[in-house]
């Protein structure tokens, strides 16, 4: 914790070799709830991004001053504060994405990601170093809920971003989307083959 | 046979290391062995830990078991082919009918093998491992618990889903935790609910080089457990395809639509006879299969409501429907899978046949509940070995206490 993080690894570890989804194994239930279609992935990725960045800079800026015993609850107004911004935001801006997300904007707030980012690096570094961890973490994030998002709009429904990919020609002969794809099993399994597809690249990640 | 047995023993230093087909020595010793019981299996005499089966041996037992319910299935799949077209039972020949079935299965289980196999060679060939035997069984399996009218592409990719994700990732043949075939199923289930359900796809409705019948568009042919899933009125009666009543004889006999290898308990009870005798298939899971299933039959039948009109069924009409029979014999024994604990054999036999009545009675989304009661099951195995185990040490250690200090 007392080591000097350089900046740079800080905005680029979470993206792979550190990356919260696939190496912590951290904020799995909201990457099988949001990612049937890919546009809500995108959504929630970025409003992830928003809200970590912001409230590790803002934990950053304060935490001299926050008493230890209560830090927990301070962090979890911050976050909570954060959180209905965004989620006001997309009510005004993008209501069809707020509604297809309901309840789990809100339920960022329990992100296991944000507490862990709080409580890990924010509390013990500079504004600056906190921003890009924050980016960066809320990057890795969105980069594995794009991917999982991409495969299960594309298998399970033959579209990418609400427009038909998959074309015509296919269902005329016969082929019919994956239904499975859309259950939140399968997010399960394709969680499962990037973390798999990851390892065999890092072999340094794999346990014995 | 010695000819061929020295043949293979002249070729087989090519094949191991420092020889020119090294990288092959897997699909060498898969079929060396296919062919021999291989030479680290146990000697027939004096006591051995090991017995002197080894796998192979053991999956084509099973395979021959199951010959029955596919030889059958072929004959049913043209029966109902022709009943649906309107043929009069009497005027049904058997060869035609049973080569149409032929034809019409035979697609199925190639695809299946093909898929299933070329996966597992390629990846003992990846790992240079022993080629594992498993799939000799699965890959039967497979086409016997599916739709006749299930498209061959759906079943590649279900096949290839289970293999790599139900068996391959947690280590090959006799590592898995599902029943792949089961999982297959379960996945086309999911994936594709339209054509592994409703009433279409249980017969087969196209002609085949010449043979069987072109069914009209329109055509019906629900199973009896379809039938009885969107039953609505008082007095539950089963139809075959001819608007005939079908009785309990024809359900046991297996002249009903349905999964291909699943319609006849005679059949199913064939094969179960050879695994018994052979000693392969645990009795005790197969008798409280059938327990479990008749207990819940007979709760649901005490309580008849037209809500879930499985409970007009009697239980003995539970046992010969649908895959009850087939998941009893062939699916709930299967060792790698199955409790492994004498007790724990009785608790999850019982567990899957009560589980597979309650999802059919209780369930009319599911028509059919053993698909998913013995994936239950499988789930619930480690822990119901866990329980047995820690009772038994339990009780071994009161014992114990009450010796040294009574």
């Amino acid at each position: 914790m007392a080591d000097k993080v350089k900046p740079l690894d800080a905005l680029l570890n979470p993206l792979s070799r550190n990356n919260p989804v696939v190496v912590q194994i951290l904020g799995i239930c909201s990457v099988l709830a949001v990612t049937a279609k890919l546009e809500p992935a995108i959504v929630m990725g970025i409003s992830v991004i928003a809200v970590l960045a912001l409230a590790n800079v803002i934990i950053s800026l304060i935490r001299n001053t926050i008493p230890t015993n209560i830090r927990i609850i301070v962090q979890l107004v911050v976050v909570a504060g954060l959180v209905v911004i965004v989620d006001q935001v997309l009510k005004a801006y993008a209501y069809d994405a707020s509604k297809q997300l309901s309840v789990f904007i809100g339920l960022i707030i329990t992100n296991c990601i944000l507490m862990g980012r709080l409580e890990a690096f924010a509390m013990a570094n500079k504004p600056w170093p906190s921003f890009l961890d924050g980016i960066g973490n809320g990057a890795g994030y969105a980069i594995i809920l794009i991917i999982v998002g991409f495969f299960r709009e594309l298998l399970g429904s033959g579209t990418l971003l609400g427009y038909q990919v998959v074309p015509q020609w296919c269902y005329d002969h016969g082929y019919v989307n994956n239904g499975l794809m859309i259950l939140p099993p399968m997010a399960l399994i394709v969680v499962g083959c990037i973390i798999w597809v990851q390892r065999s690249y890092n072999k340094d990640l794999q346990e014995p | 046979m010695q000819s061929l047995r020295n043949y293979l023993d002249r070729i087989k230093p090519n094949f191991q290391k420092g020889g020119r087909f090294e990288h092959l020595e897997s699909v060498f010793d898969g079929f060396e062995t296919f062919l021999y019981t291989p030479r680290t299996a146990a000697a027939r005499i004096g006591a051995q830990i090991h017995d002197a089966l080894d796998s192979k041996r053991i999956m084509i037992i099973v395979v021959l078991a199951l010959m029955p319910c596919l030889l059958f299935g072929m004959y049913n799949t043209g029966y109902q082919n022709a009943l649906a077209a309107g043929v009069q039972p009497d005027a049904i020949a058997f060869w035609p009918t049973f080569l149409y079935g032929l034809l019409a299965v035979l697609p199925r289980i190639i695809v299946a093998y093909a898929v299933g196999l070329g996966i597992e060679f390629a990846v003992a060939q990846m790992r240079h491992e022993e080629i594992q035997e498993g799939f000799l069984v699965t890959g039967i399996l497979i086409p016997l618990i599916c739709p006749i009218e299930t498209p061959l592409w759906m079943l590649a990719v279900a096949t290839a889903f289970s293999v790599i994700f139900v068996k391959e990732v947690f280590g090959g043949t006799g590592y898995n935790v599902f029943n792949v075939a089961l999982v297959t199923r379960a996945f086309l289930f999911f994936a594709y609910p339209a054509q592994m359900s409703g009433d279409k796809v249980f017969v087969a409705s196209q002609k085949i080089f010449g043979l069987g019948y072109d069914l009209p568009n329109g055509f019906t042919g629900a199973t009896p457990l379809g039938q009885i899933a969107t039953f609505a009125g008082d007095k539950l009666e089963v139809l075959n395809l001819q608007d005939r009543a079908i009785s309990t004889w024809d359900a046991f006999l297996g002249l009903i639509p349905g999964s291909m290898g699943e319609t006849s308990t005679l059949c199913v009870l064939i094969g179960a006879v050879l695994l018994l005798a052979t000693g392969i298939a645990s009795w005790r899971i197969i008798v409280s299969v059938v327990a479990g299933g008749l207990v819940m039959g007979a709760i649901a039948h005490a309580l008849p409501t037209a809500t879930y009109p499985a409970s007009f069924l009697t239980p003995l009409d539970q046992l010969l429907y649908g895959g009850f029979a087939f998941a009893a014999v062939f699916m709930a024994t299967d060792p790698v899978t199955a409790a492994r604990t004498g007790t724990g054999k009785y608790v999850y036999g019982f567990i899957v046949g009560a589980v597979a009545i309650l999802i059919r009675v209780y369930n009319n989304g599911y028509p059919e509940g053993a698909m998913l009661a013995v994936l239950l099951g499988n789930a619930l195995a480690p822990l119901i070995d866990w329980c047995v185990v820690q009772a038994n040490v339990s009780r071994r250690m009161a014992r114990m206490k009450k010796r040294v200090n009574p």
